[in-house]
Order: structure tokens, then C-alpha cells, then sequence
């Protein structure tokens, strides 16, 4: 099915969820509203004209001061069936930082959505396990947000740094830094 | 008798890994049993996190390839080409059509390197001890191939965007055509140790089945999925690089268990000395590197020794990188050995991507493992971790 067709049932279906479309490198991408996203989803998992049977990706965006609202959330959808593909890019609010899980749609997107929550802190609705997945589970922040920075929080030194150089100084009591000099 | 009454069952946690030999890597599972059932399976992951998406959004273009040989480092030089590949369709960039034999040739021998990895280990997890020997004989030779293409046996870093680094010695062919030769007969070899050993059988016919529907539902790729009967290959369904000039069969299982998804394997290994062969014997003349787009592929290496222009261009594209890049997002998947890889790059048409995600195969059967394992038996949990053939470098990115 030609991407245009997709956008036009989906408009009829769903009046005024679809902000604007796209299309760069003969890949079409869709922009949508959060707030039916999962009625959205099933349509398209289960009606056989769409098939969208396997969800190929799901990640976050942090548009920090390129756009507003400030976070996507991109769902890369494919059809076994039809071949064919599409992009959802669903809009996210930056105070609150919520959309609906479509975990019980493709319970592949369980695991991508913990991801982006560990990475991004944008929470699913009715997600079965929401717990950070790669970080751990005390970690403070959300580091793939344009505002994390590379060299830990507000180039700190790393807290630790302290306790060692203190250890070290504890070491040259006995001396054992002369030793390493011979 | 009153003492019986107090007497309870009830289930056991056991944790499996981080540093268990059969988790290929530092996979943990907390597994809450009954008996020997398997009741409830929760895997962690992370203990790998290295944060390459976040290192790629701080680096050019062409800085980022060497990580990407380190998200599956047993098959780099796949992962290379993946990302190579978005990266050209980002830039609208084509390639010589020797590089794209060139690659497609390497990508194969990589497929081969890892199944004989997977095999090796995935047998050895069961009890089959000799295979592992049997295997790394013939990815030895892979190996010393590819340090002999590109100096390293690993992490290669061979292909560039636009083309490959440099171009392949007649030396390199021969050995590697005879290599083509011979080994459907090493093929035969493994088979005749483990597709008819009783204990093999026994231990991989029924075991951690998952229907197509489900297989899809759960995001399974590669031969994972193959092995429930679900048709879908990149390869086909997307070709890149040489894959649509070249004539090879995706083998498809059809139960969906431990023995299917080996099946599969087997016969990719025999497809994979196929592709190579024909790209051998069909391999073009002319350039490794494309001239169109110079403002963002590197110069050929004898104009960077003899041309002041192009030695200038080189040293900025190394150092700074492309400038100015075209505005947009793009999602391009690859075939590698464990599924479907793929990369999604947002950008914001400077010299660095705005977002890079990697979406990676790995990842997403570690999280069916719980479908796989539950209800079954703890001595299956190592075949299932075998047969979705797993790397967690690639899984915890």
C-alpha cells in the first residue's frame, strides 16, 4: 500500500491526530498526537490491508531547542505480509513526559520502552514492567537527554576521586611508592 | 506425622550468571523454579553498557565506524557495512560496483565466522565437545583471511562510507576461493558429529518452541525467526549492496524449535560460501571508492600521496569530518548474522549526527528468552540461549 493511502485511512479514522507527513529518501514518516496512539496501533496491527506486523525499532528523540514539544518517540513499523513500511514520530510533551504503551500491541516494544524510559525518563501508561533496563537501577538522570552531559553531571569530578587520592596519600606512609621507583 | 504437616514446597530462586560460561557473555538470569520447572525467567542486561549511541552523537560521521566493530564483535565487519549503509543512504551517496562485491563478499565470510562461533559454542553449552575444534579450524582460516585483507581479525574497520579502505589482493581471492571450495565438505563434517547424535537430538527436537505469529509478535529477526517458518530476510526484502545481483535461498524451518533454528544456521553457512563464490567469480574491475560525492568520501590513497588538494581534503575529512550533512532522518537495516540490524540517524545537517540509535538483534531475543525458557526444564535454558544466538556486546551497546 503507497504511504498516501496509509496517511488517508488514518485521517478518516482518526480526525485530527495527524499533525504532518513526510517523506525523505523514499522513506515516509508520519507525526502524531500521543493521545490515541494505542487505537492507533491496533488499527494498524490488525487491519489486514496494513499488517503492520513487526515493529522494527522504537527510540526516543530529544529535540532539546530544535522543536516543540521537546521529545519523539519513533516507531519503525514494517509488514511482512504487504512489504511495505512506515515511521510513527509521536509527540511528547517535556512536562509530561507520558504516552501510552503499545507493549500489549508488540510485546517487542516491552524492552524498547523501558530503554527509552532508562534513557530518556518518558514514561509508558500501562507498561507491564517499567524499570531501567541498561543503566542501574540507582542511577541518577537520564543520559541520552541532550542536557546530560558526556563527562558526567556539570563536569564534576567523579565522586570517588576524593577517597582515592586519600588512599594514596595513606599508601606513601609505607612507603610503598619508593619501592615502585627502583 | 505432625512433623510431615509442616513440611512445605515451595519455589526456588536461583541466579544465573553474570559469569556463567553458557550465557556467552555477561547475560544474568534470575530463574524462579519449581522443582526442575522453570517458572518464571528475568533476565539483566547492562553489564556492557558502554553508551554508544551517546559517544556517536559526539563524533563525525566517519569517526564513529571503529564502535561499531564493538557492538558484535564477533561479526564487526557486518555491523561496519550496516552502518556504512545508513550513513550512504542519509547522504544519497552510491557505491562502485566492486565495492559493493567487495562487501557483500566480506559480509558473508563474517556470516560464516560467527555461525561456526555460534555452532561451536551453542554445541559445547549441550555436551558436544568435539564440534568447537572442528568449527575453529575452519574460522581460523577466516580469521587470518581478514587480517590478511585488513590487518586485524576482530574489529576490522574495513569498509568506509562510500566504499571499502582499500582493495582486495589476488593473493586474498585465491586463498579465499579455496576456502569456498572445500568447505561445504567441513559443512558435512559437523554434521555427521551432531544431526544424527541421539544426546543432539534429544536435547534440541521440541525444545524452546515459538510459533510464527508470536516469533513476529515478539520482534524475533534472522534465523531465529526463519527457524518458526516466517519468511523474512533483509537480504530479500530490502537488498542491498551486491545482495539483489547474486542468486541464494533464505532455508526456512518450520516447528520453531532448537533443532529448526540450528537448520537454518546450517544451511545459511552453505548459501553464505555460495554468495561468496559467485561474488568472486563475478567481482568487476575499477574503483573501491566512489568519486561523486567528494565533499564527504575519502580521495583515493595514491592521489593522497602525490596531490596537495586531496591530501588537504583527506586530513580535514579525518579530522573534522563532513561539515554539513543533509538535514533529515533515515532507518536502514542490515542482515547480520543474529537478525536484523538496524540504524536509525537523525539529522540535523551538521557534521554529526543529531541522534544515532542502534537497533540492535540481540537485544530483542534476550527479552523473548522468558517466552523461550518458562515452562521448561533449567538444563534447557543454555539450548535456548544457544539457538537465539546472542552477543551481549551488541545486546547492552
Amino acid at each position: 500500500m503507497e504511504p498516501s493511502q496509509i496517511v488517508k485511512i488514518l485521517d478518516g479514522g482518526f480526525a485530527g491526530e495527524v499533525i504532518a507527513t513526510s517523506e525523505f529518501r523514499g522513506q515516509p514518516g508520519i507525526t502524531l498526537k500521543k493521545d490515541r496512539l494505542l487505537d492507533i496501533a491496533r488499527c494498524l496491527h490488525d487491519t489486514p490491508e496494513f499488517k503492520f506486523d513487526l515493529l522494527r525499532d522504537l527510540c526516543g528523540v530529544d529535540y532539546k531547542k530544535m522543536k516543540k514539544p521537546r521529545f519523539e518517540v519513533v516507531y519503525n513499523l514494517y509488514s511482512i505480509t504487504h512489504r511495505h513500511t512506515i515511521r510513527l514520530n509521536v509527540q511528547v510533551d517535556e512536562k509530561q513526559p507520558s504516552l501510552p504503551s503499545v507493549a500489549g500491541v508488540w510485546k517487542t516494544a516491552d524492552w524498547h520502552e523501558r530503554e527509552c524510559f532508562d534513557m530518556y525518563g518518558i514514561t509508558f501508561d500501562g507498561h507491564p514492567d517499567l524499570r531501567r533496563i541498561l543503566m542501574p537501577e540507582d542511577w541518577e538522570g537520564y543520559p541520552l537527554r541532550k542536557d546530560y552531559p558526556m563527562a558526567g553531571p556539570d563536569d564534576e569530578e567523579w565522586a570517588g576521586f576524593k577517597e582515592v587520592l586519600k588512599k594514596a596519600e595513606e599508601f606513601k606512609k609505607f612507603g610503598w611508592h619508593l619501592n615502585e621507583r627502583k | 506425622m505432625d512433623e510431615t504437616k509442616e513440611l512445605k514446597t515451595r519455589e526456588m530462586v536461583i541466579n544465573m550468571g553474570p559469569q556463567h560460561p553458557s550465557t556467552h557473555g555477561v547475560l544474568r538470569l534470575r530463574l524462579e523454579v519449581s522443582g526442575e520447572t522453570i517458572v518464571k525467567c528475568t533476565p539483566y542486561v547492562g553489564y556492557l553498557h558502554r553508551g554508544t549511541e551517546k559517544l556517536a552523537e559526539s563524533m563525525t560521521y566517519l569517526q564513529s565506524i571503529p564502535l561499531m566493530d564493538r557492538l558484535d564483535y564477533i561479526s564487526s565487519m557486518t555491523n561496519d557495512v550496516g552502518y556504512c549503509l545508513a550513513v550512504e543512504r542519509l547522504f544519497d551517496i552510491g557505491l562502485p560496483l566492486r565495492a559493493k562485491y567487495i562487501r557483500t563478499m566480506v559480509s558473508e565470510m563474517s556470516r560464516i565466522s560467527s555461525h561456526l562461533l555460534w555452532l561451536a559454542t551453542h554445541a559445547l553449552d549441550i555436551g558436544a565437545m568435539t564440534v568447537f575444534l572442528y568449527a575453529f579450524r575452519e574460522r581460523e582460516r577466516i580469521l587470518e583471511l581478514f587480517e590478511q585483507l585488513c590487518g586485524a581479525r576482530l574489529t576490522v574497520t574495513y569498509p568506509r562510507i562510500g566504499g571499502v579502505r582499500n582493495d582486495v589482493s589476488q593473493e586474498f581471492i585465491d586463498t579465499l576461493y579455496q576456502f569456498t571450495e572445500e568447505f561445504p565438505d567441513k559443512i558435512k563434517e559437523y554434521e555427521t558429529l551432531i544431526n544424527v547424535n541421539r544426546i543432539w537430538l534429544k536435547r534440541t527436537i521440541g525444545i524452546g518452541i515459538i510459533s510464527a505469529e508470536e516469533a513476529v509478535n515478539y520482534g524475533l529477526t534472522g534465523a531465529a525467526l526463519r527457524g518458526s517458518g516466517v519468511d523474512y530476510d533483509v537480504r530479500k526484502h530490502f537488498p542491498y549492496d551486491a545482495y539483489s545481483l547474486v542468486k541464494f535461498d533464505v532455508p526456512i524451518g518450520k516447528n520453531g524449535d532448537v533443532y529448526d533454528r540450528y537448520l537454518c544456521r546450517m544451511e545459511e553457512m552453505r548459501q553464505s560460501n555460495s554468495i561468496i563464490k559467485q561474488c568472486i567469480e563475478a567481482l568487476p574491475t575499477g574503483p573501491i571508492m566512489t568519486s561523486d560525492s567528494p565533499k564527504f568520501t575519502l580521495p583515493p590513497k595514491d592521489k593522497v600521496l602525490n596531490n596537495m588538494e586531496s591530501l588537504i581534503h583527506h586530513f580535514t575529512l579525518i579530522t573534522k569530518g563532513p561539515m554539513t550533512a543533509p538535514a533529515g532522518e533515515v532507518y536502514v537495516a542490515t542482515e547480520v548474522p543474529k537478525g536484523e540490524l538496524g540504524f536509525y540517524i537523525v539529522s540535523d545537517g551538521t557534521g554529526r549526527p543529531y541522534r544515532m540509535r542502534i537497533r540492535s538483534p540481540s537485544f530483542i531475543h534476550v527479552a523473548a528468552l522468558p517466552r523461550l525458557c518458562e515452562g521448561g526444564f533449567i538444563a534447557d535454558v543454555v539450548a535456548n540461549i544457544g539457538s537465539i544466538d546472542v552477543v551481549l556486546g551488541e545486546c547492552d551497546r
